[in-house]
């Protein structure tokens, strides 16, 4: 199959890309962000997703999959690029999808979207709403870009439309939210919470993408690793230090001592689960992880050793 | 030993039904070393502090899933607390009953933390189906916030009965076990209930019993399991119906209550119980 990954240089979406060439797609990527020494089976081009040299690609290439992970998820970006870049791109790709005969799109989405709140269900189903963006207003536009890309199962039928919500990934690469959560020595928490968090190892999370690809489903779906455990098993299993502080305390440090400046909102997020039940997804796919919770900390760890202090 | 570990409970907790992983945490987050250190704190209390009689636990299911449905009795969770433990030091196999815990309480600093660990999660319908679809057990007070409110004269009565855990009884199949707990509105004897003071913890209230302090007393605790009750339907039936059968488990309840505190009585010589 043609396939086109928009968002192709993110560490993720490296390993998505290389398991679908070696597997015998022709995989063209897109991405402003360089991946240097990609494999000479993957065409690169360096364009942003939603300027005309993108859709060229679309034109030229004539994709018949096309993997939706040109997202930002990070919040240290400025929200009004983040609005632009995900719901700006994500609208880019689908009236691309649409305007060049694609036949299937898969919008890469986050767990995130169910919000972190203290009445929130353990593992959420994909048809509940999100929820807690009144006190996470920054999630917005990764909402709003879920939802719109939900709607291409309606607005285009003739497309078949995939909406992954994957939960956070970890391992030896260290990229994603909680990859750069537990890149110190000491990992601030929130004295008297510790959540469930749940996470996969990013092998698995691009084995699970290329089931989506390969399996063809249409719907939206969680998809998940193995079972979550609490952030202070993780701190500890990853060799690092917890430094639990009250929610004053650390909401005051934020942007301060080394701590990301983060909005208010995200403090809820280790404060409180979510997880997802991704039932669904491995009864569509055949999907089962490789990677348990275990050797994905241990993986990660090796990769990562607790700085010296 | 553990920091306030006994290692026999520790071997006990091993016996439960629950799939810890290789770090001792379930997929629920239910902790294995958190649950041999609060039974460990519960024994003495439940052995020595209080007096505990139980009858009936051989009624309680030894597998799969079930629901004990009973009164609330007492100003906190001393009602819950003593069925958990008696779950886990009278039964053989032990088993872990689940409460369903107050919203508010998940957003308190260690509340959160300890409610979640010891598998007593919020009272979501969403969190009763998936544990009870995973053959737990749960412990189900249907009188809610207003039965922990009753005052020391109320102690032995029952207030309205909410119908949801009959809804989701049906739907998931599950056998209801009514049991009655008594002697908990003698160990925390309240007098009144400070509203204000519990809007500012974030409590819905705080019981003030005579000498102040929500501190239990060591009374007699009774608790009376009854005979397994299965309702066949879907859970979708029309109020009036899950009513009638609401009623059905609430009767069974008063009639437990009615009988512990004649036998109470009687024991105590005519005394008030």
């Amino acid at each position: 199959m043609r396939v086109l990954i928009p968002g192709v240089s993110s560490a993720i979406a490296r390993l998505v890309a290389e398991r679908l060439a070696s597997a015998g797609h022709e995989v063209t990527g897109i991405d402003p962000r360089p991946w240097p020494n990609h494999p000479p089976a993957i065409e690169i081009h360096a364009v942003d997703i939603r300027k005309r040299a993108a859709e060229d690609v679309f034109r030229k290439r004539r994709p018949e999959v096309v993997v939706h992970m040109a997202t930002v998820t990070h919040l240290t970006e400025r929200s009004e690029e983040r609005y632009r870049i995900n719901l700006g791109g994500t609208r880019a790709v689908f009236d691309h999808c649409r305007a060049y005969g694609v036949q299937h799109a898969i919008f890469v989405g986050r767990h995130t979207y169910y919000g972190a709140a203290p009445d929130s269900p353990l593992y959420h189903a994909e048809d509940e709403p999100p929820m807690a963006l009144s006190s996470f207003p920054e999630l917005a536009d990764l909402v709003a870009a879920d939802l719109y890309a939900c709607t291409a199962l309606w607005r285009y039928p003739e497309l078949t439309t995939s909406v992954l919500r994957l939960c956070y990934s970890l391992g030896p690469t260290g990229h994603g939210t909680l990859s750069t959560f537990l890149r110190g020595r000491r990992i601030p928490l929130l004295l008297g919470f510790d959540p469930l968090f749940q996470f996969m190892h990013e092998r698995d999370m691009a084995r699970a993408i290329c089931h989506a690809v390969e399996k063809r489903i249409r719907g939206v779906y969680n998809v998940s690793g193995p079972q979550p455990v609490p952030l202070s098993v993780i701190v500890r299993e990853t060799g690092r230090v917890p430094v639990p502080l009250p929610e004053i305390v650390f909401a005051t440090m934020l942007g301060r001592f080394g701590l990301p400046k983060l909005p208010r909102g995200a403090l809820g997020h280790i404060k409180y689960p979510i997880v997802i039940d991704s039932s669904s997804f491995r009864a569509a796919t055949g999907f089962s992880h490789e990677y348990d919770e275990v050797r994905t900390l241990r993986d990660f760890r090796e990769a990562f050793p607790p700085p010296e202090s | 030993m553990a920091f306030l570990i006994d290692p026999e409970i520790e071997e006990r907790v091993g016996h439960l039904e629950i799939p810890f992983n290789q770090f001792g945490v379930d997929p629920y987050g239910i902790s294995r070393t958190d649950l041999a250190r609060e039974f460990t704190i519960l024994r003495w209390f439940y052995r020595h502090y209080f007096s505990i009689r139980v009858s009936g636990v051989e009624r309680v299911p030894a597998h799969g899933r079930a629901m004990l449905v009973g009164n609330h009795s007492g100003g906190v969770a001393l009602d819950a607390a003593m069925v958990h433990a008696s779950m886990f030091f009278d039964m053989n196999p032990p088993r872990l009953g689940q409460g369903m815990a107050e919203k508010f309480l998940n957003s308190v600093p260690f509340f959160s933390q300890f409610t979640n660990r010891l598998g007593h999660f919020t009272g979501l319908p969403e969190h009763a189906v998936r544990l009870l679809e995973d053959e737990r057990l749960l412990m189900v007070f249907p009188e809610g916030a207003r039965g922990t409110a009753k005052l020391y004269p109320e102690r032995h009565s029952l207030v309205q009965f909410g119908t949801g855990f009959m809804r989701l009884a049906m739907k998931t199949k599950t056998p209801v076990v009514p049991f009655a707990f008594i002697g908990g509105g003698e160990a925390i004897p309240t007098v009144m209930n400070a509203y204000a003071l519990g809007r500012l913890i974030g409590a819905p209230y705080v019981p003030i019993t005579p000498y102040l302090l929500t501190v239990p007393l060591p009374v007699r605790l009774e608790i009376y399991y009854g005979e397994p009750m299965r309702f066949e339907g879907t859970g979708s039936e029309d109020d009036e119906v899950i009513a009638g059968y609401v009623e059905r488990v609430k009767n069974v309840i008063a009639a437990s209550i009615e009988e512990g505190v004649r036998q109470r009585k009687s024991k105590r010589g005519g005394r008030s119980a």
